[in-house]
C-alpha cells in the first residue's frame, strides 16, 4: 500500500535506484522473479514493479506484491481492483 | 501502581455487567455475578460493552486503570463467561457453510443490485451519515490490523509469511504516515471528528461493538486461529469493492482528500491482500492444519453475520432519518465547506 495516489500515475518517474534500465545486469538478483498466473484473476508478482502502458507512459507500484489486471475491466488499470469478479 | 498515560477514560456503563466490570477496574466494586452474565442479552449493549472493556486492556487500557488488570484472574474469569455466551451464540446463529470454498464463494462475486451500507452511502449518503459511519468504525480503524497480529505466533511457513506481509502493509510498510490507522485518523479530521483513541466508544451502538469484539475474541485465542484467518480473509475480500463505493461517497459529498484517500488506498491494497490471504494464508494454514477448515469457514460466516447486523442497524436508523449513535457528535465541521 505504500504508494500515494501521486505515485501511481506519474509517467516516467525518474527513480534511478528503481529503474531497471539504469541498472547493470550484474545488479539484478540471480533469482528469477516469479509471476503467478490464474485462470481467473490478476497476475501476481513481487513488487516493486514498473509497468509500461500502451501509450509509452510508465507507472510504478512499490507494494510488496502487485496484482496486475488481466480482465481489462479495472478502473485502476493496470492494477487489479477486483472488477474481474462475476456479477450476480 | 502505574497507569497508562493518554489512554481513554472509561465509557459510561450500559447496564449491570458493564457497571460491575468498570467498578472492578477502578478498584471500587465487585465484578458482575455469573448469573447476570448468563441472563443478559448476548448481542446487547451491556454484555457487549462489558466484553469490550475486558478486551481493551489488551490494547491501550483506560486512564486510571492499572495495566496489570489485563491478566487479573478474577477479571479473566468474568471475561471467559462473557466470551462463552458470545461464542456459543455465534456458533448457533452464524454458521452457514461447512467448507471454506463454499464460504468464500459467496464473497467472491459482486451483487449487481447491492443494498448494503456502502451502496447507501455512495448513492444517497450525506455528510452526517459519513460522519456517523466513521465514528462507529473508528473503534476498529484506529487500531486497524492490530487484533490480527495475535495470530502471527500461531502460524507457520507460507501462512505466517503471507499474514506478516499483509500486516506490514496495513501498518504502513515501515512508514508511520502510511499506517492505516493514521490514514483513518486523517479521514476523521477531514470529517471534523476527534481522532483521540476511544473517543467514540460512548457513541457506538452494540452492533458496532460486536464487530470489534469478534476480532478480539478470535485474535486472543489460539484455539480460534482458524476463525481469525477466516475473519481476516472476509474483510480483505469484501473491502476492495466496498472501499470503492465509500471513496465515491467521500468524493460526492466533498468530504476531503484524506477521506477519499483512505478508501482509494484500500481499493488497490486490498485487491492484493485478498490474493495473498486466500492463496498463502488460508492455503498455507490448511496445508499445515487441514482440521481447521471448519473453523476458517466459521470465521467467514461469523464475520458476515456481525457485519450484516451492523449494516442493518445503520440502514434502519438512517432510513427513518434517525441517528445511529448513542451520543450526538460535536458539530465541529467548520472546515467542511
Amino acid at each position: 500500500m505504500p504508494n500515494s495516489p501521486s505515485d501511481r500515475a506519474t509517467p516516467d518517474r525518474a527513480t534511478p535506484d528503481r529503474s531497471p534500465s539504469d541498472r547493470s545486469p550484474s545488479d539484478r538478483s540471480e533469482a528469477p522473479r516469479r509471476v503467478t498466473v490464474q485462470r481467473k484473476g490478476p497476475l501476481l508478482m513481487e513488487g516493486p514493479v514498473e509497468v509500461e502502458l500502451e501509450d509509452g507512459s510508465v507507472v510504478t507500484s512499490d507494494r510488496f506484491r502487485v496484482a496486475l489486471c488481466t480482465c481489462r475491466r479495472s478502473r485502476r488499470y493496470p492494477w487489479c481492483d477486483t472488477s474481474h469478479r462475476d456479477r450476480v | 501502581m502505574e497507569h497508562d498515560r493518554g489512554a481513554p477514560g472509561l465509557p459510561a456503563p450500559r447496564g449491570p455487567l458493564s457497571e460491575g466490570v468498570e467498578a472492578y477496574l477502578r478498584g471500587a466494586g465487585r465484578l458482575p455475578r455469573l448469573e447476570d452474565v448468563a441472563r443478559a442479552a448476548v448481542y446487547g449493549e451491556d454484555l457487549q460493552l462489558a466484553l469490550y472493556l475486558c478486551y481493551e486492556l489488551h490494547y491501550r487500557g483506560f486512564a486510571g486503570v492499572s495495566p496489570d488488570r489485563e491478566w487479573d484472574p478474577e477479571l479473566l474469569r468474568t471475561r471467559a463467561a462473557l466470551e462463552h455466551r458470545f461464542l456459543s451464540a455465534l456458533r448457533a446463529d452464524a454458521r452457514l457453510h461447512d467448507g471454506v470454498d463454499e464460504a468464500l464463494a459467496g464473497l467472491l462475486v459482486e451483487p449487481v443490485d447491492g443494498t448494503g451500507v456502502s451502496h447507501f452511502l455512495r448513492d444517497e449518503g450525506e455528510l452526517w451519515h459519513l460522519r456517523e459511519y466513521a465514528a462507529q468504525r473508528s473503534l476498529y480503524h484506529l487500531k486497524e490490523a492490530d487484533p490480527h497480529a495475535w495470530v502471527l505466533p500461531r502460524l507457520w511457513g507460507r501462512a505466517k509469511a503471507g499474514m506478516a506481509a499483509v500486516e506490514f502493509d496495513e501498518w504502513g510498510g515501515g512508514r508511520a504516515d502510511r499506517v492505516h490507522a493514521r490514514l483513518f485518523a486523517d479521514l476523521m479530521t477531514d470529517l471534523g471528528l476527534d481522532t483521540a483513541y476511544g473517543r467514540y466508544v460512548d457513541a457506538a451502538c452494540a452492533e458496532a461493538l460486536v464487530t470489534v469484539n469478534l476480532m478480539s475474541l478470535f485474535g486472543l485465542h489460539r484455539s480460534l486461529r482458524g476463525a481469525l484467518v477466516g475473519h481476516f480473509a472476509t474483510v480483505e475480500i469484501t473491502s476492495s469493492p466496498g472501499s470503492r463505493r465509500l471513496a465515491e461517497a467521500m468524493r460526492r459529498t466533498g468530504a476531503g482528500p484524506a477521506a477519499e484517500h483512505f478508501y482509494d488506498e484500500h481499493v488497490e491494497a486490498d485487491a492484493v491482500h485478498e490474493q495473498v490471504v486466500r492463496h498463502d494464508v488460508i492455503g498455507g494454514l490448511l496445508e499445515e492444519e487441514p482440521q481447521l477448515a471448519a473453523d476458517v469457514a466459521f470465521g467467514i460466516d461469523a464475520t458476515g453475520f456481525v457485519e450484516d447486523r451492523f449494516g442493518a442497524r445503520l440502514l434502519a436508523d438512517w432510513r427513518a432519518s434517525l441517528s445511529s449513535l448513542r451520543a450526538p457528535l460535536d458539530r465541529e465541521t467548520a472546515h467542511i465547506s
